[in-house]
């Protein structure tokens, strides 16, 4: 037994380096760094880059742990890794934009690694129970993070909108795997299966509860009509934690989506492909269309967010047609890489241009940028091509990938939705584009390096890793699920 | 006894309930109220699954949902005060500076 929990700890690791690494920061900033916050960003820095290594050196290893309640097989390593570059792009995001905005608190850094810890468990819950727990672990830091500059209106609104609607998701995620477990007597993926595979399942509450569970993560990943809170609470919340928000939270939803129902539910497939269907269909016609309205750029890029919403989850509806699997699962985590990476080059120029005072944010305010900043014009730009699916960047290749899956499903007509979807994206992608470039204009840019680190290496990777897509691709497609 | 049922008609006759609660009020506090009423709702299920398959798993979770659910009621309220304190209002209809 001592044996087995020491391959347990060993295993997730990372997570607890990250969990203690975040309680020891908070006494150290509590103590010693009250009046120097930068070094607390540094020490974060460090704690991530640690936990990152971790993950790195066991890469392609895979195992069970604390008796099959988490799973560490490649998928969940890679989620890892996308996760971790998440967290640090947040404290590089971070470490400029609060000294300005005089939010000098250290808890910033903590509630972030705390954060990053749920989306870590996400992707390796191999149980309901570590879904949960997951879920509000992520859950709970990032609403305190919405608010973390209050007394500043918008961010109070955010945080209370961020946090009704989070709980509000939570208790359908909690009523369903009360049902799944009601249903199969037990909360355990590989028991769920063995009922399900021997007819032991009551089929109604297994049904009912899995929707459930989608209808509570569909709050999280921002799929219409569970999206209401997002504009408001990208648009409220402090830009960085909007950034860290918009990746982090979203591949951890997806990841906890695809394991259990790619891997857990594919019996219902049958059943909740057509809500799969109308989903992805809503979700990318809403988002793309009402972006086109906006014209404050936090509100266009998290309408922007919930149309991506609406392409990943249009890579699910096969989630039942046991070939394409790791069709589904590759093209997803595919996409979420694009996605991260056009976002954080987005989000990080959003932050350059932002004042102090919350202004800075409207489309206008980027006239001229191109003639007077070049180099962030231009990670703004591959970022919009990037978004729109244009090559030669990430983001075609993901969009590519995604249509190829659905279209291997045989669901032509829901690729043929997200294609005209992305016609229509163009308009107000480009315009951003257009507005850069082509009217003259005098933008105030906040120069900062770790800005511009974040813009240019974002975009570069978005550009160059388009040129190696197909090695890439086939790289992911070894991220399979696994059940140990 | 009663039977089993019984329990999960009542769980899911909460569970409605709560859900409408956070539709239709107004009040952050009446909304999160309606959230807790979901919260045990689903606790009554698991409890009344636990007894159906005599297992304890059941009652086990319950102990984290509450747990979580009492994380979620020091975030929530720290919340609320602190936006009162600085417009004396908490009613939703008011908090409508985003908008897009």
């Amino acid at each position: 037994m001592p044996a087995d929990i020491n391959a347990s700890i060993l295993a997730i690791l990372p997570v607890i380096v990250l969990a203690a690494w975040a309680s020891i920061l908070l006494l150290i900033d509590l103590f010693f760094l009250r009046k120097r916050p930068g070094v607390t960003s540094a020490l974060t820095a460090l704690g991530l880059l640690v936990s990152l290594g971790l993950v790195l050196v066991r890469y392609p290893q895979t195992s069970s742990a604390f008796g099959g309640m988490i799973t560490v097989d490649r998928f969940a390593n890679f989620q890892n890794l996308l996760l971790l570059s998440s967290g640090l792009v947040g404290v590089a995001l971070a470490h400029d934009y609060l000294k300005r905005l005089h939010l000098l608190r250290g808890e910033y850094y903590v509630l972030l690694m705390f954060s990053l810890t749920g989306m870590m468990l996400m992707g390796m819950a191999s149980d309901l129970i570590i879904v949960f727990l997951g879920l509000e672990l992520l859950s709970i830091p990032l609403y305190v993070l919405a608010g973390i500059a209050i007394p500043r209106p918008n961010s109070a609104e955010a945080a209370l909108k961020y946090f009704l609607l989070g709980a509000f998701s939570s208790g359908f995620v909690v009523y369903g795997i009360a049902l799944v477990y009601g249903a199969a007597a037990s909360t355990g993926f590989r028991e769920i299966i063995a009922a399900v595979n021997n007819g032991l399942a009551n089929p109604l509450w297994l049904l009912l509860g899995a929707a459930l569970i989608l209808i509570g993560l569909g709050f999280k990943v921002a799929l219409v009509p569970f999206h209401m809170w997002v504009p408001d609470a990208y648009h409220g919340a402090p830009t960085a934690v909007t950034a860290f928000m918009a990746v982090g939270a979203k591949a951890a939803g997806f990841a906890a989506l695809l394991r259990l129902f790619v891997l857990v539910f594919p019996s219902l497939a049958q059943d909740l492909m057509p809500v799969f269907w109308t989903l992805a269909a809503l979700t990318m016609t809403l988002g793309n269309v009402v972006a086109i309205a906006q014209s404050n750029i936090k509100r266009l890029l998290a309408y922007s967010s919930i149309a991506h919403a609406g392409y990943i989850i249009m890579a699910l509806v096969p989630f039942g047609q046991v070939g394409i699997a790791s069709e589904v699962v590759g093209s997803v985590l595919f996409y979420l890489v694009a996605y991260a990476f056009t976002s954080f080059a987005a989000w990080a120029v959003v932050i350059a241009l932002e004042q102090n005072d919350e202004t800075g944010l409207n489309l206008e305010d980027y006239a001229g940028l191109g003639r007077k900043y070049p180099a962030l014009a231009a990670a703004m730009a591959v970022a919009m091509l990037s978004f729109t699916g244009i090559p030669p960047t990430l983001g075609f290749f993901g969009k590519f990938y995604l249509f190829r899956t659905v279209i291997q499903g045989g669901f032509i007509g829901l690729a043929l939705i997200g294609v005209l979807t992305s016609l229509v994206s163009a308009y107000y992608y480009l315009r951003v584009v257009v507005i850069m470039y082509m009217r003259p204009g005098e933008p105030v840019v906040r120069q900062n390096v770790w800005l511009q680190i974040t813009a240019l290496g974002s975009a570069a990777v978005v550009v160059l890793l388009s040129v190696f897509a197909q090695p890439a691709l086939t790289w992911v497609a070894q991220a399979i699920l696994q059940l140990l | 006894m009663l039977p089993i049922e019984a329990y999960l008609v009542l769980s899911a006759v909460l569970f409605t309930l709560g859900a409408l609660g956070v539709l239709v009020r107004q009040n952050p506090i009446i909304i999160f109220m309606s959230i807790e009423l979901m919260l045990n709702s689903a606790n009554l299920a698991f409890v009344a699954f636990a007894r159906l398959h005599g297992q304890i798993d059941g009652q086990i979770f319950v102990f984290f949902v509450m747990a979580v659910a009492a994380a979620e009621v020091a975030v929530g309220l720290a919340l609320i005060v602190t936006i009162f304190q600085a417009r004396h209002s908490i009613n939703l209809d008011r908090l409508n500076s985003l908008k897009g």
